[in-house]
């Protein structure tokens, strides 16, 4: 169990690190244009030159990476060009607020879309028609639509809400709550919909396996049969599926913290790749690539815990 | 699998008179048909834009910033910069188009041509592909397309072009799907001997095959494309020049204390777009499949239709061979069928019956053997008797006594009755077990559902039981996993299951089927012990007269949901009464005959 669980690991960490050298590789392939980039259009060849001798832009591409990623392990990912704040302060103050959004979320869109999914298998007829429906279009509407959508109906029209701004829970639970409740109603949409509809889809797989007709015909009750065994089968590929939807929530981020000013890890990004500051882009991409690296790893690790054959192979 | 397939060819959708055109079926389904008009209408307006207005989308009037909506020039508005909405909106039409036109055929070419290579060659080829799609589908493509910008700068058509990429697997693992299926289809077959080469077996035969379901998922990608390119150009990484439905939201959302009602118009149309194909990609699927799945009703769908079908009369009178006169004057009988119909609805919400009116005795202590050929309803039945049908099942009319207690009218009877009183044998013994708990765990739970037992009670309960079963060193046997255990093994656990709550009868459907031949003959044995050791009544259905000379006492023919013969044993073996039996009799036979 310990060796399939390491094996899958080191599986996900050598993606990561094809994922990392490919986006170093397109950051960094013209070190040119990033010195052009940092000195603006009045630069001559000579200062162009000296710039990226100054950043290192002139060695091999194999060896900035080399040296990035040992950079990596020692806590050191180089500064922004721009305003000369290193990139791992510049994470660590914006992580909380991304993991904010991005915690809360899974976690309300797992409870919900059981719930619902299971719902929907179980009882079918017009709540399944109901559930199926919406999530089709839950899953179709774009984030940054609902976002706009939610300040619209709760910020502008109806000011419930603060419609900007991040309020850390330190500060005060209750604006922390405040503050993440539009973004994360925003990430829930979409999540739900692909998240529910996946249960939906996994319940009635496994309501119609062979040891459930044989569980009813012992006698046991429908809610141990859908609670105790048919969740139990059904959380396999739902728990897929979280990994998936986690992989689209981490796109949702960077929109829902565009919409509500929220200063995360997303509009880091966003701001870093408007302004060409690829140092701190890289940092941001690899925060993101960690995040899922974790989320695979949590996925796989339930997948062992609740399904014996997965523990062998 | 395939066997059962060809066995119910009524469930298979009935091979309809293909229309002409794929359009004139989806211009039938309104939602279809509206969807269409509407993205058209949205295509021609973005097209002639510059016919529909004259004013110029970039144009910046001083006196109409924030116009309101339906103000005299400006039929949406205006936004900060006093730029008419609706002729942005109309010109933004084309960025959508472009984007849309690039996403579809970046990520069509590079999928589908994929698909078809690695779904018709399979092998390393394929082994490679897959990896590749499973890194980019492991990828979170936005963050990807959003860090690029730091090289690419606004330009759009790069972005879509990647984003095409980042999406083309989707195609892939669809088309790969398909023509895997496709590729041993005899009609690929017989163009390889004709001598085709595999380029025009590919292009000719297969990707008419994958025609279907890739326009389908086109409609789903053109929608991802509309709100990718509008999400983009929303977070502002659009070319703040051309104007597109993104930044027109964009900007009116930068605006939004000022001028509430500009987010709208553009966050309307998006969303109706979006809507638009996705709602057009489901009419497409109905259209292409027409009469595809059963649809999956509620009890109370179910209970109208049953009723229904009872209005529209029994459909003819219930033939029943009489009753053995020895049966007739004995009243032991614990469980008595009359008159049990039932069926399965198709697509067209009608019900097709299955059972058509079965009468059935079992006596204390008798085994009795329900023969027949596949699909003559005998597991259904077994299944009815314990109220586990498949819940798309309606049942007719009849009952199922036991004891006098109609189960089929009485829910509550029914729940009681089951696993206590009557219990089941399945047929597969490995699916019978759910895999994510011991053998212990199961049994001990199964048996504590119906006896009030401590765990510890039903653990020493079931100790000697599953010895008895013929299962030696049953501690451990309990610590194990279903997949553990041999599918001999994993039946006698079942059949130590079922009798393991003293039931007064056993269903046992084809319980040796799935079982190695000499495995078969022990169970078969086991069965009987435990028969007459317990003086349990067994119902057992099997398509195998070996089974049936070996085992029971009384049998019951079936053919096509209607009990044809019924008798004690040596009575029917030595003089069938029905044809249907004496052919039944005579094939088995000629089918040993083979055998040895």
């Amino acid at each position: 169990m310990f060796f399939t669980l390491l094996k899958k690991l080191l599986r996900s960490a050598v993606v990561l690190l094809i994922v990392l050298f490919a986006t170093f590789a397109l950051m960094f392939g013209n070190g040119e244009g990033i010195a052009r980039g940092i000195l603006g259009l009045g630069a001559n060849e000579q200062d162009i030159q000296n710039k990226m001798q100054q950043l290192g832009l002139d060695r091999p591409l194999l060896v900035q990476f080399w040296d990035w990623l040992t950079g990596v392990v020692t806590g050191d990912l180089g500064k922004s060009y721009f305003t000369g704040e290193t990139v791992s302060s510049a994470l660590q103050n914006r992580l909380p607020v991304t993991l904010s959004l991005v915690i809360p979320t899974v976690i309300i869109a797992v409870v919900i879309s059981v719930f619902l999914g299971v719902a929907a298998a179980y009882y079918g007829g017009w709540l399944d028609r109901t559930v199926q429906t919406a999530t089709g279009i839950g899953a179709a509407i774009p984030g940054f639509i609902v976002g706009v959508a939610l300040v619209f109906a709760f910020a502008v029209a109806i000011p419930l809400f603060p419609a900007t701004g991040y309020v850390p829970f330190t500060t005060s639970p209750a604006g922390w709550v405040a503050s993440i409740t539009l973004p994360v109603i925003t990430l829930l949409i979409g999540s739900i919909a692909g998240l529910a509809a996946q249960v939906r889809g996994a319940v009635i797989d496994t309501q119609s396996r062979d040891f459930v007709r044989t569980l009813r015909a012992r006698g046991v009750s429908e809610a141990a049969i859908v609670f105790r065994h048919v969740l139990r089968t059904a959380s396999g590929p739902a728990i897929t599926a979280v990994g998936l939807i986690v992989i689209g929530l981490l796109g949702g981020v960077v929109f829902a913290e565009q919409i509500f000013a929220l200063p995360g890890i997303g509009q880091l990004l966003n701001l870093s790749a408007q302004s060409g500051d690829v140092e701190m882009v890289m940092g941001c991409v690899l925060v993101m690539t960690l995040i899922l690296l974790i989320v695979n790893f949590a996925v796989d690790t339930a997948n062992v815990l609740l399904n014996p054959k997965a523990r062998i192979s | 699998m395939s066997a059962t397939d060809t066995e119910l060819p009524a469930t298979a959708p009935a091979p309809r008179k293909k229309s002409r055109s794929m359009l004139g079926r989806l211009l039938r389904n309104p939602l279809g048909a509206i969807c269409l008009a509407f993205l058209l209408l949205v295509m021609v307006c973005g097209v002639f834009a510059g016919l529909i207005t004259s004013i110029d989308p970039n144009f910046s009037e001083l006196l109409a910033v924030n116009a309101r909506p339906f103000s005299p020039g400006h039929l949406l508005g205006a936004d900060a910069s006093g730029r008419d909405t609706f002729a942005r909106l109309l010109y933004g039409t084309r960025a959508t188009m472009t984007a849309c036109a690039i996403v579809l055929v970046v990520s069509l070419v590079l999928g589908v041509t994929a698909g078809l290579v690695a779904g018709y060659y399979r092998g390393r080829v394929e082994a490679v592909m897959d990896f590749i799609a499973d890194v980019i589908m492991s990828l979170p493509g936005i963050v990807m397309l959003i860090a690029l910008y730091a090289v690419t700068g606004p330009n759009m058509n790069l972005a879509m072009t990647i984003f095409g990429v980042i999406i083309a697997p989707t195609y892939f693992r669809l088309v790969r799907a398909v023509v895997v299926s496709v590729r041993s289809e005899l009609y690929v077959d017989a163009a390889k001997v004709v001598g085709l080469s595999d380029a025009r077996i590919l292009s000719r035969h297969i990707l008419w095959a994958v025609r279907g379901p890739v326009t389908i998922h086109s409609a789903g990608i053109l929608a991802a494309g509309i709100a990718i390119q509008a999400g983009v150009s929303f977070i502002g990484l659009g070319d703040p020049t051309v104007p597109s439905w993104g930044t027109v939201l964009g900007d009116a959302f930068a605006n939004i204390y000022r001028n509430p009602t500009g987010v709208i118009w553009p966050a309307l149309l998006i969303s109706l777009s979006i809507l638009a194909l996705v709602l057009l990609g489901n009419a497409l699927r109905d259209a292409m499949q027409a009469g595809g799945s059963t649809p999956r009703m509620s009890n109370k769908q179910k209970r109208r239709l049953a009723a229904t079908a009872d209005r529209a009369g029994i459909k003819e009178p219930v033939s029943t061979p009489a009753a053995p006169a020895a049966a007739a004057g004995r009243d032991d009988v614990i469980l008595s069928i009359r008159g049990l119909r039932m069926g399965y609805p198709n697509p067209d919400g009608e019900v097709r019956e299955v059972l058509h009116g079965i009468d059935l005795d079992v006596h204390r202590g008798e085994v009795h053997g329900l023969v027949g050929e596949s699909g003559s309803g005998k597991s259904q039945i077994a299944f009815a008797i314990l109220g586990i049908l498949p819940r798309e099942a309606v049942i007719l009319g009849g009952s199922i006594s036991l004891s006098h207690e109609d189960l089929l009218a009485d829910q509550a009877a029914q729940r009681r009755a089951r696993g206590r009183r009557i219990a089941y044998i399945p047929q597969e013994p490995m699916s019978n077990l759910d895999p994510s708990f011991t053998i212990g765990a199961q049994l001990i739970y199964g048996l504590r559902a119906v006896r009030k037992m401590t765990k510890r009670e039903a653990h020493a309960h079931l100790i000697p039981l599953l010895e008895r079963v013929g299962i030696r060193d049953a501690e451990r046997v309990m610590k194990l996993y279903p997949h553990e255990i041999s599918g001999g093994m994993a039946q006698r656990v079942l059949i130590c299951g079922a009798v393991a709550t003293d039931p007064e009868i056993i269903v046992a459907d084809e319980p040796t089927t799935a079982l190695d031949v000499t495995v078969q003959a022990e169970v078969l044995e086991l069965l009987r012990e435990l028969t007459r050791e317990r003086g349990l009544a067994l119902v057992l259905v099997t398509h195998n007269l070996g089974v049936v000379a070996d085992l029971c006492e009384t049998v019951s023919v079936m053919r096509e949901g209607r009990v044809v013969e019924l008798g004690d044993v040596h009575g029917l073996f030595e003089n069938p009464q029905e044809d249907y039996t004496k052919n039944l009799l005579a094939s088995s036979k000629r089918v040993e005959m083979l055998e040895y």
